[in-house]
């Protein structure tokens, strides 16, 4: 069954550092030489509400998460609560020894749903309304639960550091949980304290040090051995640990991005604040730098950033579904005056405001469709992180090659999640601008901006050149880029833009579009874009070591989707596996239409979580044994 | 340079109606950028959608006429990406404080070194005179089916309270007025705001060029119309901040100038203050070559097009081994 590695799970009230904790845990097992996978769930809220933190760790890379837990590091007596479910049997509980007492059902941040889902749990397995109830029902099933006195520690803690308020310290509890669970893994105390010098401010290492200290001291002393250990492996490899938020910035970066607009919303922002915090750029031809701006809006971010593009800057803006809506007029302005405009979409739960913090992937449609009337539009969709940081990179090359705007399409899944990888190689990667003229080319010519060509493509010349004055409006215009409304102008105009796509569908090479994993040549496929890649790759593999064929593709190039290839390839297969994070199947119904092949199956998922290795294994289990539905709808993780 | 207005008109037919005040103040902009010599492969004319919005096809410089109410933030974008550029916005009083209010606010809150050139005539000419937000309550001009409800904004004092270091008033038809402020709006260290009077001789029948002369005010003495208009820099009024002290003064006398209204309207400079940092100046103290080297103007590649870029800066926060 589907187990490998190590899966650590912190969790408590937000704000109590449990993003920390698992950025700790990350990179201490990095350094290690291991491979962390992790994913963020947290709620949209500031201070109080239930987040964790699931992280895969294994001695090879892993993908995506799998539904088990083998040590759940509790904050707080929710998180017992809400996640003693996933807690494998054989695997360990850490849990405040002082809270074993509190009555589950006072605990005010559960949501009244859940507490229904909670009273029905307590009523089916007979569980008491004590935390200590919950653990005892853990044990039963043979989960260890290690009870750690967080309040006694932090004394020790306090008194060795001179603190006399436990108040003031109490934020370390999320590093007295790392300490308890990397002393239970008999796991190097070395490279977690080393993790935790990389990961905290100057004035609070010590601090965290010492509550590291107490809490493996502790572990050590009074717990027996846990079946699961930990240990480094050898390992030459530079490695990175990082989100998909952190690789879009650098992508960006290397791509020549040097102006970004946005307008905070979650799960985007992250990115420009990291670009933000490293705009001064080195380079071989000196200093460059990136400006970020935060704007007033999305409809002013998307908008400057045509302005900065038009000027000659390579410029993008980045947002999530909400702000995408307020972009859409200014997308179709970029798209009639043919601006080089990346936009960045990160896609998280709706509609409206939706899921703010949670994931979903059902913004393609969207993303095809937004904005009146028809204009070509490239639209890439990374399904990892290290696509992410190439796909950022290259969505400038697009853009400026081909004079439309590129949406790359990312989710929260990609966003939030963390993951090692060997340093990413961009030495090899080159800067394409497309058709520019400077003012040396433009001497004694008439320029005209909106040339008609063959191909669609009117050489650009930026703003400020010399001798290439030009207009850009958002009326349907001439050659010069003045209004007309002349039919046939407007005919050539319209003709003139949309053929640009077929250039892009002609020159991209199908490796940009597609990759293919697994036995293609299969009867049975999955289908596939953005953060379920790495599950699906999973689950493929596991199914191929039961001697299950099958094969997976998966859609880069959304638009201009690779109807072609996919027809030829899709038309011989016996069953069509349809799987994203939405309810309709977009992707399904987009290779529907472009190619009149249906998919014969979809797994779906949109509880605003993403599909785990495990899910997506059993879902296609079933299908390859003839016993699943048409259409399977997951549900794990809370 | 020697540039004349003409070298900066364009074959493109102006088609707004006949008298129409955006015509003088095309004449305005030409002859300002004659006489300040601004090159135009140099200048930006960023326009919004309306009337005025098609200004920007009337004048031989790069022109981009962007969406309704969203000039601001297209003409930023520009400027930051290339600080070389001159860069003057235009757009009517709905794009401005209708639709685009919120990028008129904002925009102050920047202080970008460029121009924005309001054209104030009360109505939404282009889709047949409906009240702009300029129109004041109770007026009820010829396409409206019953008078306005809604009070008007002020223009001064709203560029004021938001932070445009700049802010003054003239009139389409008193072009040397207009051309003469355009000028000082263009030099000032700081984004600029002009709110141009500017009657519609299709929809708005009450702010008309008769109105604005006063020809329905007549001077008992003389027998003749007494203008509305005013300069005030004949009148003595001094907007510019010398010191941050006399600051809060010189922006309460400027709004409280920017209340008159009726038979008598002041034009010329309200408020100038080149002391507020500009938004370069303040993208200049967190990356000192931002000038000399724009993000428009950065290489980005080697000469086989090779990105050169070095990640250290940010993989070092990232490593792990």
């Amino acid at each position: 069954m589907v187990q490998n590695g190590l899966n650590w799970m912190a969790g408590g009230p937000q704000g109590s550092g449990v993003d920390t904790a698992a950025n700790v845990f990350g990179k201490a097992c990095g350094y290690g030489g291991l491979y962390v996978f992790g994913r963020r769930e947290y709620h949209s809220n500031i201070k109080g509400l239930h987040s964790y933190f699931h992280l895969r760790v294994a001695p090879r890379q892993v993908l995506a998460n799998v539904d088990d837990v083998d040590l759940l590091a509790a904050f707080d007596a929710e998180t017992v609560v809400r996640h003693v479910g996933e807690v494998i049997s054989g695997g360990g509980i850490i849990v405040d020894a002082q809270q074993l007492d509190v009555n589950v059902l006072t605990i005010q941040t559960l949501p009244p749903e859940f507490r229904v889902e909670l009273r029905d749990f307590m009523d089916r397995e007979h569980v008491g309304e004590k935390l200590g109830d919950f653990l005892r029902y853990a044990e039963k099933r043979g989960i260890h639960v290690y009870a750690v006195p967080y309040m006694e520690l932090l004394e020790g803690v306090g008194e060795k550091l001179g603190i006399e308020k436990i108040s003031k310290i109490t934020r370390v509890i999320n590093t007295l949980t790392v300490g308890a669970s990397f002393a239970l893994l008999r796991y190097s105390r070395e490279l977690v304290e080393k993790a935790v010098r990389s990961t905290f401010p100057e004035k609070t290492i010590q601090m965290n040090l010492v509550a590291l200290e107490y809490a493996y001291d502790y572990a050590e002393k009074h717990f027996g051995s846990f079946k699961r250990t930990l240990s480094q492996v050898p390992s030459n490899e530079e490695r990175i640990f990082l989100t998909g938020n952190q690789a879009v910035a650098m992508g960006k970066i290397v791509g020549g991005c040097r102006v970004q607009t946005y307008y905070p919303i979650t799960p985007a922002a992250d990115e420009s604040e990291f670009l933000e915090a490293h705009e001064v750029l080195h380079t071989r031809n000196g200093e460059e730098a990136i400006v970020v701006i935060q704007t007033e809006d999305e409809i002013a971010a998307v908008n400057a950033a045509s302005g900065a593009a038009l000027a000659g800057a390579r410029a993008a803006t980045s947002t999530s579904g909400p702000g995408f809506s307020l972009m859409v007029e200014g997308l179709g302005w970029a798209g009639n005056s043919e601006v080089p405009l990346v936009i960045t979409y990160y896609q998280r739960g709706a509609p409206a405001t939706g899921l703010p913090t949670r994931h979903g992937q059902a913004d393609l449609r969207f993303a095809l469709h937004a904005a009146h009337g028809e204009f070509p539009r490239i639209i890439i969709a990374s399904g990892d992180i290290e696509e992410c940081f190439y796909d950022a990179a290259k969505a400038f090359n697009f853009a400026e090659k081909y004079q439309m705007p590129v949406i790359h399409l990312i989710d929260k899944a990609l966003a939030n999640c963390a993951q090692t990888y060997p340093v990413f190689n961009y030495a090899g990667f080159k800067i394409e601008r497309g058709e520019v003229l400077a003012e040396k080319d433009l001497e004694g010519r008439e320029y005209k901006r909106f040339r008609f060509t063959e191909t669609g493509i009117s050489p650009r010349v930026f703003l400020g050149t010399k001798n290439g004055v030009h207009w850009y409006t958002g009326d349907e215009h001439n050659e010069f880029g003045h209004i007309s409304e002349e039919p046939l102008n407007r005919r050539r105009m319209v003709e003139k833009r949309m053929v640009k796509l077929e250039l892009v569908d002609r020159e991209v090479p199908l490796s940009e579009k597609i990759n293919v994993y697994g036995n293609i040549d299969s009867e049975n496929i999955v289908v596939s874009w953005g953060s379920p890649k790495g599950a699906i790759i999973e689950a493929l593999s596991l199914l191929a070591s039961e001697g299950f064929s099958l094969g997976f593709i998966q859609i880069r190039m959304v638009n201009p989707l690779p109807a072609a290839y996919l027809k030829r390839v899709l038309g011989e297969k016996k069953r069509i596996i349809d799987v994203e994070d939405n309810y309709t199947g977009q992707l399904g119904g987009l290779i529907r239409e472009k190619t009149g092949l249906a998919p014969h199956y979809h797994v779906l998922k949109y509880t605003g979580r993403p599909a785990t290795t495990t899910e997506v294994y059993n879902a296609l289990r079933l299908i390859l044994k003839n016993e699943a539905p048409e259409r399977q709808v997951l549900m794990f993780g809370s | 340079m020697g540039l004349k207005p003409s070298d900066f008109r364009t074959e493109v037919y102006a088609d707004w109606c006949p008298g129409c005040g955006d015509f003088g103040i095309m004449n305005a902009l030409h002859m300002a950028f004659a006489e300040l010599g601004i090159e135009p492969h140099r200048l930006v004319i960023v326009s919004g959608i309306g009337c005025s919005g098609k200004e920007a096809h009337n004048i031989k410089a790069y022109g981009v006429h962007t969406l309704h109410g969203r000039t601001l933030p297209f003409a930023m974008g520009i400027k930051i990406a290339n600080p070389e550029l001159e860069v003057l916005a235009i757009g009517g009083d709905g794009d401005g404080l209708g639709i685009g209010a919120g990028h008129f606010v904002n925009a102050g809150r920047r202080n970008l070194d460029m121009t924005y050139l309001m054209h104030n005539n009360g109505v939404y000419g282009l889709t047949k005179g409906q009240a702009s937000p300029t129109l004041r309550l109770g007026i009820q001009t010829k396409a409206l089916p019953t008078p306005n409800i809604n009070e008007a904004v002020n223009p001064i004092g709203l560029a004021i309270v938001s932070g445009y270091t700049f802010v003054a008033r003239s009139y389409a038809y008193d072009v040397k007025h207009l051309k003469e402020t355009i000028k000082q709006a263009i030099q000032h260290k700081g984004l600029a705001f002009i709110d141009c009077l500017q009657p519609c001789p299709t929809y708005n029948n009450v702010n008309t060029k008769e109105w604005y002369a006063g020809e329905d005010l007549i001077d008992e003495e003389t027998g003749k119309p007494k203008p509305r208009l005013y300069k005030l820099e004949l009148s003595g009024f001094n907007p510019v901040v010398h010191d941050w002290q006399e600051d809060p003064q010189k922006k309460v006398a400027a709004i409280m100038k920017a209340q008159e209204w009726g038979d008598r309207i002041p034009i010329g400079v309200f408020y100038k203050n080149e002391l507020e940092s500009t938004f370069q100046e303040r993208i200049l103290n967190r990356i000192p070559f931002y000038l000399a080297n724009p993000p428009a103007k950065q290489k980005l590649c080697d000469e086989e097009g090779y990105a050169t870029v070095d990640l250290s800066g940010f993989l070092e926060e990232l490593r792990i081994a």
